[in-house]
């Protein structure tokens, strides 16, 4: 998608007429919102429902929200969920199969009619994470129709990153602060003496078609500096790194190291890593029967390699040891990935890291096996 | 299997709900009468009828000898022999035993402890006889009893996942209680099926579904005492309806 060039000035009634305006699209506006002591994304019939005036604060397995004094509504970091909650939701019915009285068979495709979503305040690593599920699952030859056509119609609002949390490494994996492309609209937060205000950039034609239809003032180039350095700043201000080295090859070459057995001496198999990791694409497919036996459907849910059941084979799992497991996950994640995807499957958002229990933390996961491979 | 297979409900030492959750199943439950034929179920019928049984639920743990007799005369006259609850596939609470003096219990609790016939331990019925397979949870879950009847019904595998309680959560979209409120819970180390239910509200997993397949009590413990447990409550903790199933797992990290 094309940057336009076209930006807007947008204050929080526009940000309110700009949702309005999406939902009477007949879009399903999804953002941030404040549920159970986190920010986590749902379904908002309005801009108030964003998290104005909360922040967070994050370590390696813990999340906490902190209230803010500058009433900001995108000064938080990556919460439990990420879209692909949406666009590949965790449990999906693929198809139902009837058997009637003579014994014949009909099978009927589960195809609901797909939502149109519109999802505001995607972050630059989760944009980055969208066009690698998308990939994944809508790029091969093993066609995701579900996700495709939720996908193709989704409308995505970025917001850049002026608040990297603790965990945050998107500078080390090139996918972040800034929101380069993959958007129909891109927003940036500006609380100064200017006021508080959006930046507003279309990325799209839809996104300028839509721009036009809220009313906003004309962005001007002392905004745009000013959009431009807080985003830069954030930069700085990442809390963690990747070791700047070839990631692939380094993995690739450490299938031995033995720092898969300090992690998995720490490591619960517990699977959160996996599920609340954006690109984490994996599912397994459940048979369902009822008490007849003449109707059965298949379902389509989210897995994880971290489960024994994951690589079950004839007489056991391939993958029995929690070594196995993380190794698996982590090489895959930054090395193989680029085998069989082309890219990293890595954005550097670092809800892996937050959502651990036990708090394992892959940069320095990385590190350790960067440091052992010197060694 | 017969053209009406036979459905036979047998109790131990329990407390009943699990059988219950079978009369629980109100919606499918005239479904399920028509498809099978209830031939032993005390909870619902009197009317008993003599096996062989095409499958046998077992709730309940072995904690006599005329159950560990019981138990062999049952899965002799079940084709299918079908565990349910944390008593009958773990020994249940009342496994608590095992780590404690029976006869001392006998002789404070009881007026005329000669009359109390009963084993040193409480075992799960896998202990005594083999099972076709075991159904977690204190209780068991509704949704999953049905699933595992259904399947054997079908002569498949039962779709019941031994991961976490953790992969429940995620999948709800429940905020972890751990890492965003700092409230022990043994949902990482725990078996799912629940649907995560008490992290829903707010709670920390208890773990009435006993141990996950894949269990790392040495990582979680220090957890679970940095978030206030001492040595006392982590033990109490572990300590519950599958104590027994707990206790096999090291609480600290192999040398």
């Amino acid at each position: 998608m094309p940057d336009t060039g076209q930006t807007a000035l947008l204050d929080r009634a526009g940000l309110d007429a700009l949702v309005a305006a999406l939902t009477a699209d007949g879009r399903t506006v999804v953002g941030p919102t404040v549920r159970d002591g986190a920010v986590v994304l749902a379904e908002l019939d309005g801009a108030d429902a964003l998290p104005w005036g909360w922040g967070t604060e994050l370590e390696a397995g813990r999340y906490r929200l902190v209230r803010r004094d500058d009433g900001a509504a995108f000064a938080h970091t990556s919460g439990p969920q990420s879209w692909k909650s949406f666009l590949h939701p965790q449990r999906e019915k693929l198809w139902d199969v009837d058997r009637d009285a003579a014994g014949e068979l009909t099978v009927c495709p589960a195809r609901n009619e797909p939502p149109s979503y519109a999802f505001l305040g995607v972050r630059p690593c989760d944009l980055r994470a969208i066009a690698i599920q998308d990939r994944v699952l809508a790029g091969g030859h093993f066609r995701d129709d579900g996700y495709a056509e939720r996908r193709s119609g989704a409308f995505l609002i970025a917001a850049e990153c002026t608040e990297p949390g603790a965990t945050c490494f998107c500078v080390s994996m090139g996918s972040g602060p800034a929101a380069e492309a993959g958007f129909d609209l891109a927003l940036t937060e500006l609380i100064d003496t200017g006021g508080h205000r959006f930046l507003v950039r279309a990325g799209s034609a839809e996104g300028a078609r839509i721009l036009d239809r809220v009313p906003s003032e004309k962005g001007d180039t002392t905004t745009s500096d000013a959009a431009r350095s807080a985003v830069d700043a954030a930069r700085d201000r990442m809390g963690r790194a990747m070791p700047p080295m070839d990631l692939r090859a380094l993995l690739g070459a450490s299938p031995e190291a033995e720092r898969w057995d300090d992690v998995a001496a720490r490591c619960l198999t517990c699977g959160n890593c996996t599920m609340v990791c954006p690109t984490c694409f994996c599912t397994t497919t459940e048979e369902v029967t009822d008490l007849t036996g003449d109707h059965a459907e298949r379902w389509q849910r989210w897995d994880s390699c971290f489960d024994l059941d994951f690589s079950y084979l004839h007489g056991g799992p391939v993958r029995a040891s929690a070594r196995s497991r993380y190794r698996q996950w982590l090489t895959h994640k930054l090395s193989t990935w680029h085998d069989q995807f082309d890219s990293t499957g890595c954005v550097g958002c670092g809800r892996c890291i937050t959502w651990c229990p036990v708090g394992i933390d892959i940069t320095e996961e990385v590190n350790a096996l960067a440091e052992e491979a010197r060694s | 299997m017969a053209a009406v297979p036979t459905l036979a409900v047998f109790k131990l030492a329990s407390c009943d709900g699990c059988q219950l959750t079978l009369l629980d199943c109100e919606d499918e439950l005239l479904a399920l009468a028509g498809r099978v034929r209830i031939a032993h179920f005390l909870e619902a019928s009197s009317a008993v009828q003599p096996g062989p049984y095409d499958l046998s639920l077992v709730e309940g743990s072995i904690t006599t000898p005329a159950d560990a007799e019981r138990i062999r005369a049952i899965r002799s006259a079940s084709r299918r022999l079908v565990t349910i609850g944390a008593c009958a596939t773990a020994g249940g609470i009342q496994a608590l035993r095992n780590f404690a003096d029976v006869e001392e219990f006998r002789r404070t609790v009881y007026a005329r402890p000669d009359y109390i016939d009963t084993l040193a331990t409480s075992t799960p019925v896998s202990a005594h006889v083999d099972v076709d397979f075991e159904l977690r949870g204190c209780p068991i879950d509704r949704r999953q009893l049905l699933e595992v009847v259904t399947a054997f019904l079908a002569d498949r595998r039962p779709d019941v996942p031994d991961h976490s309680v953790c992969f429940e959560c995620k999948r709800r979209g429940t905020v972890c209680v751990t890492v965003a409120h700092g409230t022990p819970c043994l949902g990482p180390v725990t078996h799912a099926g629940c649907g995560a239910l008490c992290p829903a509200y707010g709670r920390g997993c208890y773990g009435c579904f006993g141990p996950s397949g894949s269990v790392n009590l040495p990582a979680l413990i220090p957890v679970l005492q940095r978030d206030g447990l001492d040595d006392r409550d982590t033990e109490r903790l572990l300590s519950t309806f599958n104590v027994a199933a707990f206790a096999a797992h090291d609480r600290e990290p192999r040398p």
